[in-house]
């Protein structure tokens, strides 16, 4: 094979048998490659922005502890050169709380998808941006539930053709952004798998911030949301997230709905300062707080 | 085996009058559970109100999570960080932590979850006890697993079952439940913490090879493999999904049976060890009557009664019920002519007595739908039946 491979190339003098080894490489687990993850999927593309991030940010590895829940994003955590916390269905925020607070020099980043941490673990994603955990939150939104089939989830837009909604959706879509502003959350972006270096930026201003913080990402299933919707391959999803994205840092988050056919609001939305619960937990407590040698067993 | 002893930090060495619920964060305490979360529920709620004010002083955290399903993972994500945790509630809550039972059990996950029963179902009772949990307490995740269940019948057994679950939490890598119930949980009496070098406990199976030649689920002698925990370079993969020794997710027929048969097969071999029974003139008994909680104590009062009346009753109180002391039972159910079982439910605890005393004596129930404990009287009547 590396013969063919070197005959097709001999114009090329530059040719290089071994390409050079992807910079990201070593933050992958290399013998769980291949992913799960569909042709034109956009998964893939956010793991290597967020990968770059943590290349780019001089974060201490060894610290990192990645949760997912369950579903396609779900399986993030998995593949990455961490801890790795594959854990139940919408539960991975509560699950990094308790690690966050057991442990916090440990950097807890949350990676999972939208029908996970919006839909069946929203009231976790309301409460822990109260609280202020110092959590590192990453929802890759394909707006349907893809490892069972292309369901309906909580961020269909509205009217979208699901296989639970073979009429369309007659529920409207939710808007994280403004949720999670409401929510008391410190940090709030939106970006599209096409924003590869503004997904890497905002990772990495995620990883200084202290408190909650929470990115969402779009990105096509193009086995199941686009087909269904007839919005074409993964290429269209990039180059319809293209024309549609405007950049708007600081906008309203009540003006940020993501509505079939209109525009895509991206940028950075929030961007407050807050004490983590961490932090007023030892404010608060004072004197009465003891810390202990023998914490961690 | 319980090759260290408490940490003098969180022993309050001493006598003191207090309630089951109480003794049994005390327990936790001494134990070394440096973390809790939990959602108010009644009647176990002074149990996390206690540790809210505790943990501080034991370098601990409380969290009260927004629900019950949040409580029971969040312990675990503090258990992979490095922190012995448990969690605590009453039925309904008790119904939400399934999920993660199940979780704990497949990931080994060394924890506690205190259950301090009321009636049920739903809603049911909140203030009042019953005992009808306990089939859930074993069976109640989906799927196949095993644990181990403790049941305290008094504040000092609160404590020191508690005690214990920690230490067989982390002996196995399994959830184990501590059974209360409203009356244990709410009854106040005498409870002695003894000092702090006379609690042992079983350190965290935390392993001593070094990242790289390091297997999170390669099994020991035991079966029960060592542990990792986040931030130490060993770079764990934990999952919920059937997995290798790695934790890689590997679902395959055969891997489910390897995997699935030894998280059995490491409580199954240890069945000898995890018999907890009190008992008392068992032998050349008539009739034996087997209880645990707070029914011990009414049955108590029945066999006396018994015994003021000539008749020949022993006593078997199981302080562990899950894993259920089969060979025990099958023993003394070929010795006597029955076996009377009094229970706060419809009969739950009484099929697994029936079951191993196979027909070798008569195993009547005494069945209870909770709300208050039985009447001595019916306990006395059951033994009578039995004795003749």
């Amino acid at each position: 094979m590396s013969d063919e491979i070197t005959m097709s190339c001999e114009s090329c003098e530059a040719f290089d048998p071994q390409p050079p080894a992807n910079p990201v490489q070593a933050l992958l687990r290399q013998d769980r490659m291949p992913t799960i993850w569909c042709p034109g999927c956009g998964l893939g593309t956010t793991v290597n922005s967020f990968a770059f991030a943590l290349l780019n940010s001089g974060a201490d590895l060894d610290k990192i502890a990645m949760v997912s829940g369950i579903g396609c994003s779900g399986r993030v955590s998995g593949y990455m050169n961490f801890d790795s916390f594959h854990t139940t269905h919408g539960r991975a925020i509560p699950f990094a709380t308790g690690m966050k607070l057991a442990n916090p020099d440990l950097t807890v980043v949350v990676y999972s998808g939208d029908g996970d941490l919006s839909s069946i673990g929203g009231n976790h994603l309301i409460h822990a941006a109260r609280r202020n955990v110092d959590l590192k939150i990453i929802l890759v939104n394909n707006m349907i539930y893809a490892m069972t089939g292309g369901q309906a989830a909580a961020t269909t837009p509205g009217t979208s053709i699901s296989t639970t909604t073979p009429y369309g959706s007659f529920e409207p879509e939710l808007n994280l952004p403004h949720l999670l502003d409401a929510a008391g959350a410190c940090y709030v972006a939106r970006w599209t798998a096409f924003h590869v270096k503004q997904v890497e930026t905002a990772v990495k201003e995620m990883l200084k911030k202290k408190g909650f913080s929470f990115l969402e990402i779009l990105s096509p299933c193009p086995t199941y949301f686009q087909r269904k919707n007839n919005l074409g391959d993964g290429l269209a999803a990039m180059e319809d997230y293209k024309k549609r994205s405007k950049i708007r840092h600081g906008a309203r988050t009540d003006e940020v709905a993501i509505i079939p056919g209109h525009d895509i609001i991206c940028g950075k939305f929030v961007d407050r300062e807050r004490p983590d619960y961490l932090s007023l937990m030892r404010q608060q407590l004072g004197e009465h707080y003891h810390e202990t040698a023998g914490a961690v067993v | 085996m319980l090759s260290a002893t408490a940490d003098p930090v969180g022993v309050l060495t001493g006598v003191h009058f207090m309630n089951g619920d109480a003794a049994a964060c005390e327990g936790a305490v001494a134990a070394g559970a440096r973390f809790a979360a939990g959602y108010p529920i009644t009647p176990s709620t002074e149990i996390v109100e206690r540790f809210a004010n505790r943990a501080p002083q034991v370098g601990g955290v409380f969290i009260q999570m927004e629900d019950e399903l949040a409580s029971s993972i969040a312990i675990q994500g503090a258990v992979w960080a490095g922190r012995k945790a448990f969690t605590v509630t009453s039925g309904p809550g008790y119904s939400l932590m399934m999920e993660h039972i199940g979780y704990a059990a497949m990931t080994e996950t060394p924890c506690v979850f205190i259950d301090v029963q009321r009636g049920g179902p739903s809603t049911g009772l909140p203030t009042l006890p019953a005992q009808g949990d306990m089939m859930q307490a074993r069976f109640g995740s989906h799927g196949d697993y095993s644990t181990i269940s403790l049941c305290p019948n008094s504040p000092q057994e609160c404590f020191d079952l508690t005690v214990k679950a920690f230490n067989l939490a982390e002996q196995f890598r399994v959830p184990v439940m501590v059974m209360m119930d409203e009356c244990v949980g709410h009854m106040t009496e005498k409870v002695a913490i003894p000092p702090a070098g006379e609690i042992g406990i079983f350190p965290r199976r935390v392993t001593t090879k070094k990242p790289g030649e390091f297997l999170l689920y390669e099994p020991g002698e035991d079966l029960v493999p060592e542990m990792a925990h986040a931030g130490n370079g060993y770079k764990v993969f934990v999952t919920g999904l059937t997995h290798d020794q790695r934790g890689y997710p590997l679902m395959s027929p055969a891997q489910q049976r390897s995997l699935v048969t030894r998280l059995f097969e490491k409580i199954k071999r240890a069945a000898d060890q995890l018999v907890m029974i009190d008992e008392e003139n068992v032998e050349g008994a008539d009739v034996v009557v087997v209880s645990y909680g707070i029914t011990s104590r009414v049955a108590q009062r029945a066999i006396q009664m018994a015994r003021s009346k000539g008749l020949k009753v022993g006593r078997m109180r199981l302080q562990i019920v899950w894993p259920f002391p089969e060979k025990r039972i099958r023993e003394v159910a070929g010795k006597v002519k029955a076996l009377v079982v009094p229970e706060l439910n419809m009969g739950q605890v009484v099929l697994e007595v029936e079951r191993c005393a196979g027909g070798q004596c008569k195993t009547i129930d005494v069945p209870h739908p909770g709300g208050t404990v039985h009447k001595p009287e019916d306990i006395l009547e059951a033994i009578e039946r039995g004795a003749r």
